[in-house]
C-alpha cells in the first residue's frame, strides 16, 4: 500500500503555466478605501452621477459591515485576516483613452493575451467567439463588436455601458444582486471598475458565443469585476468567462459580482473555467475568489444554467444561483471543483423557486488532491406560491489520497407541499484498484488518473461549449499532474 | 526461447510470504492451467505478473519474450504483450466502454510504433470483438463495468483481450460467477483466441472450465509451489480426488 500512497502524493506537484508578469507602466490609485477613492473611481471613469451616489451608499454599507464583523465566517474555510486598506482598488495599464482599433493597445498587453491563449486579432480568434479582455481594472478590449451590433447585441466594458447605455444600466444594475446582498457584493459595488455588458434584444439568438477572460496582472491589487446580462424577451446567449493570474506569495483579493436577467422565454447560458493562481504546493500564495454571481429569471419559461470549472484560486467562495420567479423557468447548475495543495473551495448554488412549475437541476462534483479541503454548500428553496415545482440535486465527491477533505451541507426548505424534490450524494476515492485496471491495459498513472477523472466530470463537460470542455478537461489533467505519480 | 519463463519467484503480500519459489515455462501456442485450493497463491501469481505494485518479490526471475518482466511497470507490462483479465474487473464510471478500450488500444500501439487508430477505425473493429463474446452493441457506450452483471463484467474482460490481442493473457478465475452460458461463451472467446504466437494460462479451482477450454498442460500450486505437473488428465484426477494429497502433508 506504501507504494499506492507514495504515487498518490507525487500527484500534487504541478506548476502554473500562467504565472508570467506583463511590465506595463499602471495608473494606480493610492492603497486603501474610503470614500475619496471611490470619488477619484467614479471621476477617472467619467461616471454618472447616479453610478457614484450608488457606490457610495454601497461604501457606506460595506464600511458599517466591515466595522461590525468584516466578511462573512460560515464558510468552511481558513485565511488570515484581510486588511482591506492594504489593497489597491484600481490599477490600469496606462494607455490613451478610447482606443479605435488594437494597434492602439499596449504590445505588452496583446502579448498578454496570446501568451495566454487567447489572441486578441479578430481573425486569429476562434471562429464564434466574441472577447472582452479584463486586464487588472480596466476592459482592454472587446473584439467582434460590429458583426455583434448588426444583430442588435451589445456587448462592451462595463464602463463603456455606463457612457453609452447609462439607461439599461440603471435600471438592471443590483436588480439581481443588491450592495446590500453581501459583505463582498457591497465592496464589489463601492470599488468595481470594469467588467462585461451584454444586452441581447427581444428575439434575438445571439450570433456567437461571448466571453470575457480576466487577468490579474499588478501586485497588491484586488480585481473588482462585474458583469451584467441581459437577454430581452425570447433572447438566447451563451456566456464564457476564464481567468489567470501571475504567480506572487502575497494572496490577492478577487471579489466579482455577476448579475443576470432573463426575461420571457430568454436563455442566458454563463459557463466559467477558473483558474486563479492557486497559489504554490505549501500553501503560499493565491488568489482570494470571493465571488457574488445570480440570475434572475424573471420572465415566464426562461431558463438560466450555471456551468462551472473551478480549479485555481486558493479560496473560493462563490455560489451561482437562479431565482426563478417566471412560471415555468428553468434554473441549472453544472460545477466541477478541484481543489489540489491547501486550496480551500466552499462553493456550490442557490435555487430560489418563486413561480409555479419551476424545476432546477444541480450537478456538483468536487475533486479533492493534496491538502485540498472541498464543500458543497446549497440551498432550494420552494417558497409557498411555487406550486409544481420540482428539484433534482446530485453532490458527488472524490478523493485523491488521504490528506484532503470532501464536505456537503445541502440546505432544503419547502413551503409548498406539492414540490418534488430529489437529492443524491456519493463520496468516493480513486482507488489504486481502479489505476492497477487502466494501467494493465496500457495505460499510464496520469492517463488512467486524468480518465478516471474525466469520467467522474463528465456531466459537467458536456454541458459546457466544445472548445472549453476540451480546455476544461486539460486543466484539470495540468492542474493534478504529479499528484499521482 | 519460452515466451513467459518464471525462475524460483518468491513474493510477499503485506509481509508474508505466498510465493515459495515457482518454476515455469510457457511456450508461444501453449494453454496452461494453474489449479490449487483456496490461498494457495494462484491470484497472487497472477498480480505479480502483471506488475501490482503491492506485491513485493523477493526472489526469482520472470522474463517475458526475453525482457525483465519484474523490471517493467504494469502499463510497460501490457504494451509489451501481457494481459490480465481481473477476478474483479474494476468499474470506471462515466468513461465509455468504446471510449476506454481504443485509449487502450492506442496506448499499446503507440508503443509498438504503430499508428493510432482513430474511432472510425476503431469501431468495427471493437463491433467484430463483441459480436464474438454475444455482447450486444449497447455495450459500446457503457460506461466501464458500471453497472454490468457479473457474468457481463467477465465477457467484457475476454473483448478487452480481444481487442488487445496480447502475447500472454492471464485469465485470474474467469470462470468464477459465472453459469453455463456465459461459461461456454467465456470459453468460446477464449478458444477462438488460441494462436501459434499467443500464450494462454489459465488461473482456475475447478475443472469445469477445462471442459471447454482444454490446456496443454496443467500444474497444481500449492502452499506457493507447483507440486504437480502434467497434461489435461491432472485436471480430471483433482476433479475426482480434490488437493487433498498434496495438501495435507503441508499440514502435518
Amino acid at each position: 500500500m506504501s507504494t499506492n500512497v507514495d504515487t498518490i502524493r507525487d500527484f500534487a506537484k504541478s506548476e502554473y503555466k500562467w504565472g508570467f508578469v506583463t511590465e506595463v507602466e499602471e495608473e494606480r490609485v493610492p492603497k486603501g478605501l474610503n470614500e475619496d477613492i471611490i470619488r477619484l473611481i467614479s471621476t477617472k471613469k467619467n461616471e454618472p452621477e447616479f453610478m457614484l451616489q450608488w457606490r457610495l451608499r454601497a461604501y457606506r454599507h460595506w464600511a458599517s459591515l466591515e466595522r461590525a464583523a468584516a466578511e462573512p465566517k460560515w464558510a468552511n474555510i481558513k485565511y488570515g485576516p484581510i486588511n482591506y486598506q492594504d489593497i489597491v482598488y484600481y490599477s490600469a495599464p496606462k494607455q490613451k483613452t478610447g482606443l479605435k482599433n488594437l494597434d492602439e493597445l499596449d504590445p505588452e498587453i496583446l502579448r498578454t493575451y496570446e501568451k495566454l491563449g487567447i489572441p486578441l486579432e479578430e481573425q486569429k480568434l476562434l471562429a464564434g467567439v466574441a472577447v472582452d479582455a479584463v486586464f487588472d481594472s480596466v476592459s482592454v478590449a472587446t473584439t467582434f463588436k460590429e458583426k455583434l451590433a448588426k444583430a442588435g447585441v451589445i456587448f462592451c466594458s462595463f464602463s463603456e455601458a455606463v457612457q453609452k447605455h447609462p439607461e439599461l444600466v440603471q435600471k438592471y444594475l443590483g436588480s439581481v444582486v443588491p450592495f446590500s446582498d453581501n459583505f463582498f457584493a457591497a465592496l464589489n459595488a463601492a470599488v468595481f471598475t470594469d467588467g462585461s455588458f451584454v444586452y441581447v434584444p427581444k428575439g434575438v439568438r445571439c450570433p456567437m458565443e461571448l466571453s470575457t477572460y480576466f487577468r490579474i496582472n499588478a501586485a497588491a491589487t484586488g480585481q473588482f469585476e462585474r458583469t451584467l446580462i441581459v437577454a430581452d424577451e425570447g433572447a438566447y446567449v451563451s456566456y464564457l468567462e476564464g481567468c489567470t493570474a501571475p504567480i506572487r506569495d502575497e494572496n490577492q483579493l478577487h471579489a466579482a459580482v455577476v448579475e443576470l436577467v432573463a426575461l420571457d422565454n430568454a436563455q442566458i447560458k454563463y459557463s466559467t473555467v477558473q483558474n486563479w493562481y492557486p497559489g504554490d504546493k505549501d500553501g503560499r500564495g493565491g488568489i482570494y475568489n470571493f465571488v457574488t454571481k445570480r440570475g434572475k429569471c424573471l420572465g415566464v419559461s426562461s431558463k438560466i444554467s450555471w456551468t462551472q470549472v473551478e480549479t485555481g484560486s486558493a479560496i473560493t467562495w462563490k455560489y451561482p444561483s437562479c431565482i426563478l420567479q417566471g412560471d415555468n423557468s428553468v434554473g441549472e447548475f453544472y460545477s466541477v471543483a478541484l481543489t489540489n495543495n491547501y486550496q480551500q473551495a466552499d462553493t456550490g448554488t442557490k435555487m430560489i423557486h418563486l413561480g409555479k412549475n419551476t424545476r432546477s437541476t444541480v450537478v456538483s462534483k468536487g475533486i479533492s488532491a493534496g491538502h485540498g479541503q472541498n464543500t458543497y454548500r446549497g440551498l432550494v428553496k420552494i417558497l409557498k406560491n411555487a406550486s409544481g415545482a420540482r428539484n433534482y440535486t446530485q453532490c458527488d465527491s472524490l478523493l485523491i489520497g488521504d490528506k484532503c477533505g470532501a464536505h456537503t451541507f445541502p440546505y432544503i426548505e419547502v413551503k409548498n407541499a406539492s414540490a418534488r424534490m430529489e437529492h443524491e450524494a456519493s463520496t468516493s476515492k480513486i482507488g489504486e484498484d481502479q489505476i492497477f485496471y487502466l494501467r494493465q491495459r496500457g495505460l499510464s498513472v496520469e492517463e488512467a488518473v486524468s480518465m478516471i477523472i474525466n469520467g467522474f466530470c463528465k456531466q459537467v463537460f458536456r454541458e459546457l461549449p466544445m472548445e472549453f470542455a476540451v480546455e476544461a478537461q486539460k486543466l484539470l489533467s495540468i492542474n493534478l499532474e504529479g499528484s499521482v505519480g | 526461447m519460452s515466451i513467459l519463463e518464471i525462475k524460483n519467484l518468491r513474493a510477499n503480500v503485506n509481509g508474508h510470504e505466498i510465493l515459495k519459489g515457482i518454476n515455469l515455462k510457457v511456450n508461444a501456442g501453449e494453454v496452461h492451467s494453474i489449479m490449487g485450493p483456496n490461498g494457495s497463491g494462484k491470484s497472487t501469481l497472477a498480480q505479480v505478473l502483471a506488475r501490482r505494485e503491492s506485491y513485493e518479490v523477493t526472489d526469482g526471475q520472470v522474463t517475458l519474450n526475453g525482457k525483465d518482466l519484474l523490471a517493467m511497470k504494469p502499463e510497460e507490462a501490457a504494451c509489451e504483450g501481457l494481459f490480465m483479465a481481473f477476478q474483479y474487473p474494476v468499474e470506471v464510471p462515466g468513461i465509455s466502454n468504446a471510449y476506454f478500450l481504443r485509449a487502450a488500444l492506442n496506448a499499446v500501439r503507440k508503443y509498438g510504433g504503430l499508428e493510432e487508430l482513430d474511432a472510425m477505425d476503431f469501431l468495427p473493429f471493437l463491433k467484430e470483438k463483441m459480436r464474438l463474446l454475444d455482447m450486444d452493441e449497447r455495450f459500446l457506450n457503457r460506461p466501464v463495468n458500471e453497472g454490468f452483471s457479473g457474468g457481463e463484467k467477465k465477457r467484457n474482460e475476454i473483448v478487452q483481450m480481444a481487442v488487445l490481442e496480447p502475447k500472454v493473457a492471464i485469465l485470474d478465475e474467469t470462470d468464477s460467477g459465472l453459469d453455463i452460458d456465459a461459461l461456454k461463451i467465456v470459453a468460446r472467446g477464449v478458444n477462438t483466441m488460441r494462436s501459434p504466437d499467443r500464450a494462454i494460462v489459465l488461473v482456475t479451482h475447478y475443472q469445469r472450465l477445462l471442459d471447454y477450454i482444454v490446456p496443454d498442460y496443467v500444474h497444481v500450486l500449492v502452499d506457493g509451489r507447483i507440486v504437480k505437473s502434467g497434461g489435461p488428465e491432472l485436471a480430471l484426477q483433482l476433479e475426482e480426488k480434490g488437493y487433498g494429497s498434496w495438501v495435507e502433508p503441508a499440514i502435518a
